[in-house]
């Protein structure tokens, strides 16, 4: 299965949330997405922000200050009324 | 049946916020978040910079309280069109460098954007009349509606019974005689009104949403546009304004003190776009240098990071010196006696 990669190294919260946001957008139900992060308040958000939205946080991996967060789009996590 | 109708709330992590969007939901209306990081916002991992506040949460106020309420949340970078906002607000500054007014009608006139274009049907804040001097009072609230383009798709629900109804309330989308009254500085309803909810944890931040309330850190940007000699800022500069101590020796240059070891580790992200200097004969804090400076000024800047290292009482210190990625040289030097540093270095 592909995975697609965001590197959000560097970027301080919240912007790595913002980002990851910002790609699913574009990405369809079952694509995964890596994001690369080195702020740990990442590690809180990015998994807060998937619960709004129902989509799945696969594995969260720590190693030499990098976070790598995966996760599954899950459902449409389009904005909008519905 | 009737139609299930739509809001955007916007959700700072406060309180109030938190408790308009939950005086929709109570009502029946779906109701979708939005925040905005301006670059200034108060929050969590702020905090969590310094290594002794690591015991607070670690949490971004505004996705708690989405999940808090059960609704999504969009979050917006802002930081770039948010610049003219803070360097020429139209309706000036508060007690600090807040330009409250202009900021409430850009919030609002973006979350009024996001509105129309997703198609929802109004828009609702967490204001209350009286509250805050600047935005917040009986006669600005009109302007937010009307500078934003909101119009009377803005509803405030805590404070709705002292306005003029609005189009949700007119059009019988929502109760007025269940929307609230609250005003002036008193939280007093808006706790009583959490108990109601059930809502027991909240962040409560002193002040304002924001850093531009704050008046330390009002100075320090007063004082980068100043040394400047122009009123500007990228995003790493106003970041950089939350962390360190900062103390400006002479016009040229400021230099950047870590207060511990959290703020070490922040500052290190750093180090490879400003000179930086670190005691390397006793322990001692990393410092940048802010600003173009002259060899002599180094030494003093040497002086100065080794007065804020264990050294500091040593008849001599050592400090590594680089220009950025550069290679360090070492200095040695007389850490500066503490009264040999004026009150007004430090920002
Ligand atoms: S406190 Fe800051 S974020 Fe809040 S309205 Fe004022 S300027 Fe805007």
């Amino acid at each position: 299965m592909s995975r697609a990669v965001l590197d959000a190294r560097r970027l301080l919260c919240p912007l790595p949330v913002i980002r990851t946001q910002n790609r699913v957008r574009q990405m369809v139900p079952g694509q995964q997405l890596e994001i690369r992060c080195t702020d740990p308040g990442a590690t809180h958000d990015i998994p807060a922000w998937c619960r709004l939205y129902g989509h799945r946080v696969l594995e969260v991996r720590e190693s030499d200050g990098e976070i790598a967060i995966t996760i599954e789009i899950v459902g449409d996590g389009a904005p909008g009324p519905g | 049946m009737t139609q299930t109708r739509t809001a955007v709330a916007l959700i700072s992590g406060g309180l109030d916020s938190m408790l308009a969007a939950r005086a929709m939901l109570e009502q029946g209306i779906r109701v979708e978040g939005i925040n905005f990081f301006t670059g200034f916002c108060v929050e969590g991992h702020t905090h969590a910079i310094r290594s002794r506040d690591r015991g607070r949460p670690k949490r971004n106020n505004a996705l708690w309280v989405a999940e808090q309420l059960g609704i999504r949340l969009h979050i917006v970078d802002v930081s770039e069109p948010y610049k003219d906002v803070v360097l020429n607000p139209r309706h000036g500054y508060g007690h600090n460098l807040n330009p409250c007014l202009d900021c409430k009608g850009f919030m609002v006139a973006r979350a009024h954007e996001w509105m129309l274009e997703q198609g929802y049907d109004f828009l609702v804040t967490g204001e209350v009349v009286g509250q805050r001097p600047m935005s917040q009072r009986r006669d600005t609230m009109p302007v937010v509606a009307r500078e934003s383009g909101a119009g009377d798709r803005l509803l405030r629900p805590l404070c709705a019974k002292l306005l003029p109804p609005t189009l949700p309330e007119r059009e019988g989308w929502v109760d007025r005689e269940r929307l609230f009254d609250f005003s002036g500085r008193s939280r007093k309803p808006q706790m009583a009104l959490a108990a109601r909810y059930g809502l027991h944890d909240y962040a409560q931040p002193a002040g304002g949403c924001c850093f531009l309330t704050d008046e330390r850190y009002s100075a320090k940007l007063a004082d980068l546009w100043r040394s400047r000699g122009r009123r500007d800022y990228e995003l790493d500069d106003i970041l950089l304004l939350k962390v360190g101590r900062h103390l400006r020796p002479r016009r040229n240059f400021k230099l950047i003190v870590a207060r511990e070891e959290g703020e070490t580790r922040f500052l290190e992200g750093y180090r490879k776009q400003f000179t930086n200097l670190t005691t390397v004969s006793h322990a001692g804090p990393l410092a940048l240098v802010d600003g173009e400076a002259s060899e002599e000024d180094l030494v003093l800047a040497a002086r100065l990071t080794a007065r804020f290292s264990q050294g500091r009482e040593a008849p001599r210190v050592r400090v590594a010196v680089a220009r950025g990625d550069g290679e360090p040289r070492v200095l040695e030097v007389v850490p500066l006696p503490a009264a040999e540093i004026p009150k007004e270095w430090y920002l």
